[in-house]
């Protein structure tokens, strides 16, 4: 192929954005959490009353109308309704914000609302409070496609995101792509290994015992490698919390969900 | 301690309708330990009771045994309508209650 | 042994945490013998039948599994379940709980979610208020997770 015709491709790549984004595993191929959980669990999931994790929720809703900080203002005060106002929140993070030039989580967003707008402290990484506002925020967008924004300012973000997903790491020398990737639906012990997908984040899972947050989830995905748990907070998680959104694209919120 | 309940909307007169409970509590084993090496304390809810209009109708004594966010289920003979109220007690002493409205038609 | 073959042993080690942790719940039968039975039954005989306990065939966790109880009983003031008890042969608590209930119950039957330290059979032992005690189980298969969360 001669030089010019390839710039030319290259150049038309690059303009179809991410409309020309490849995905190992392609929208059709999607499968949730849920798919992989036994029927015990997915049921629990289902369930208003038996689901652990409407504890939390059903505390950040009294937490949505607390005022709080040295502005004395509630979440409902500015966002009134969470039922409307919320709707579609959690589908749509993690989502770059221009004001404050930089990448929020659900997480990190309601901690800029604490600290921005009621004058109050943030709230500590996996808090009951944390944990609760989240939970009762993302329920909101329960049944909600996900879809988030991978461009412009997002895309940098996306990349990282991106590379952590395939870079080996640990004792085990594991990539994440190489089990929720190349061995989805198999199993390793007594669990088939699902497509790893963050749809029911804040989740309860059992093996915690209690809710928590994607983050940790993705902690818990580096101890089993056996890697160096990253400190919360670092930027790799959210860089790869956009990457996962992206890759789920399309698949129902489920959160505040059950998990194994 | 949060805790929520979940009753019929509107229960038969006469007839067994289930409650439903499931409180907020780590039911700490005892058997876990943390980072470094320290045994997490057992603490657990042992004791978990619902009176119906003032008259005890279920009492549980619980163990470590039952899952954390302990939830239960039973029956109680929908008699009259008033008030169901749960009591618990865990083993540092702590209280929790809640109490739900009961509609019997 | 050679450095590859230690790290290869020791991740293997760490890959097969049920390996491990199987041996320290030994499994020891529920026996009407037992103490924490006697204490419930007085020596009293134990009849099978009536109870029906129902757990999944197969837990994807042992930290929370589905139990559902149920016993036939007119739950009249003459003829009732007293209490159901739970006993499990391999958790380090052998008597789970107890389920007291009475003639204003109107159904024998209780629904909770239990810990299990391992797979095991589950006894649940009513108690009449004719003084009879009745016995039921059920056995489930406690799946270990794959991989070693320290989140």
């Amino acid at each position: 192929m001669r030089p010019r015709s390839a710039a030319a491709l290259i150049a038309l790549a690059l303009c179809a954005g991410a409309a020309a984004q490849e995905r190992a595993l392609p929208l059709e191929r999607l499968k949730p959490g849920t798919d992989f959980l036994g029927a015990d669990l997915r049921a629990l999931q289902s369930d208003d009353l038996g689901n652990p994790a409407m504890l939390w929720v059903e505390r950040g809703a009294k937490m949505w109308s607390e005022r709080a900080g040295t502005a004395g203002r509630s979440c409902a005060d500015c966002h009134q309704d969470a039922a409307q106002s919320m709707r579609g929140v959690a589908a749509s993070y993690p989502k770059f914000d221009a004001a404050r030039g930089r990448l929020f989580n659900l997480e990190g967003r309601i901690n800029a609302c604490r600290t921005g707008h009621q004058g109050a402290q943030p709230f500590a990484h996996e808090s009951q409070e944390l944990l609760s506002i989240t939970a009762y925020v993302a329920s909101q967008s329960r049944g909600l496609p996900i879809h988030v924004g991978i461009d412009g300012p997002a895309r940098a973000h996306f990349e990282a995101g991106r590379a952590a997903y395939y870079r080996r790491r640990g004792q085990m020398n594991l990539a994440c792509a190489q089990c929720h990737e190349e061995n989805w639906g198999k199993r390793l012990f007594a669990e088939t290994v699902s497509q790893g997908h963050p749809t029911a984040y804040p989740a309860y899972r059992m093996e915690w015992q209690t809710l928590g947050s994607e983050e940790r989830r993705l902690r818990a995905c580096l101890s089993g490698v056996r890697a160096e748990m990253l400190p919360y907070g670092a930027p790799e998680y959210l860089d790869l919390e956009l990457f996962l959104a992206w890759r789920a694209e399309g698949l129902k919120i489920e959160s505040p969900g059950v998990r194994r | 301690m949060a805790a929520r309940i979940q009753v019929p909307q509107q229960a038969k007169r006469g007839e067994p309708m289930p409650v439903r409970i499931i409180v907020q509590h780590p039911m700490e084993t005892g058997y876990r330990h943390d980072e470094v090496g320290h045994p997490i304390k057992r603490n657990v809810i042992h004791e978990l009771s619902c009176r119906y209009n003032g008259a005890e109708v279920f009492r549980a004594d619980l163990s470590s045994g039952i899952a954390a966010n302990p939830y239960i289920q039973f029956f109680t003979v929908a008699d009259a309508s008033g008030v169901l109220e749960f009591s618990w007690i865990d083993d540092e002493g702590v209280r929790g209650s809640e109490r739900a409205p009961v509609v019997v038609a | 042994m050679k450095r590859r073959e230690f790290i290869a042993a020791a991740a293997s080690l760490a890959l097969a945490p049920g390996a491990v942790r199987a041996q320290e719940n030994p499994i020891a039968p529920i026996d009407p013998k037992d103490p924490d039975v006697q204490s419930v039954t007085k020596g009293a005989p134990i009849r099978s039948g009536r109870v029906k306990l129902e757990l999944p065939p197969l837990a994807d966790n042992g930290n929370s599994v589905a139990m559902k109880l149920t016993v036939e009983s007119p739950m009249t003031p003459q003829d009732h379940v007293r209490a159901v008890h739970l006993f499990s042969e391999r958790n380090p608590v052998r008597h789970m709980a107890a389920f007291h209930l009475g003639p204003k119950s109107g159904r024998a039957e209780i629904a909770s979610r239990i810990r299990l330290a391992g797979s095991q059979k589950i006894v649940a032992l009513a108690e009449m208020s004719d003084g009879s005690f009745w016995a039921g189980s059920a056995s489930v298969v406690v799946t270990l997770s794959a991989c070693l969360d320290e989140s």
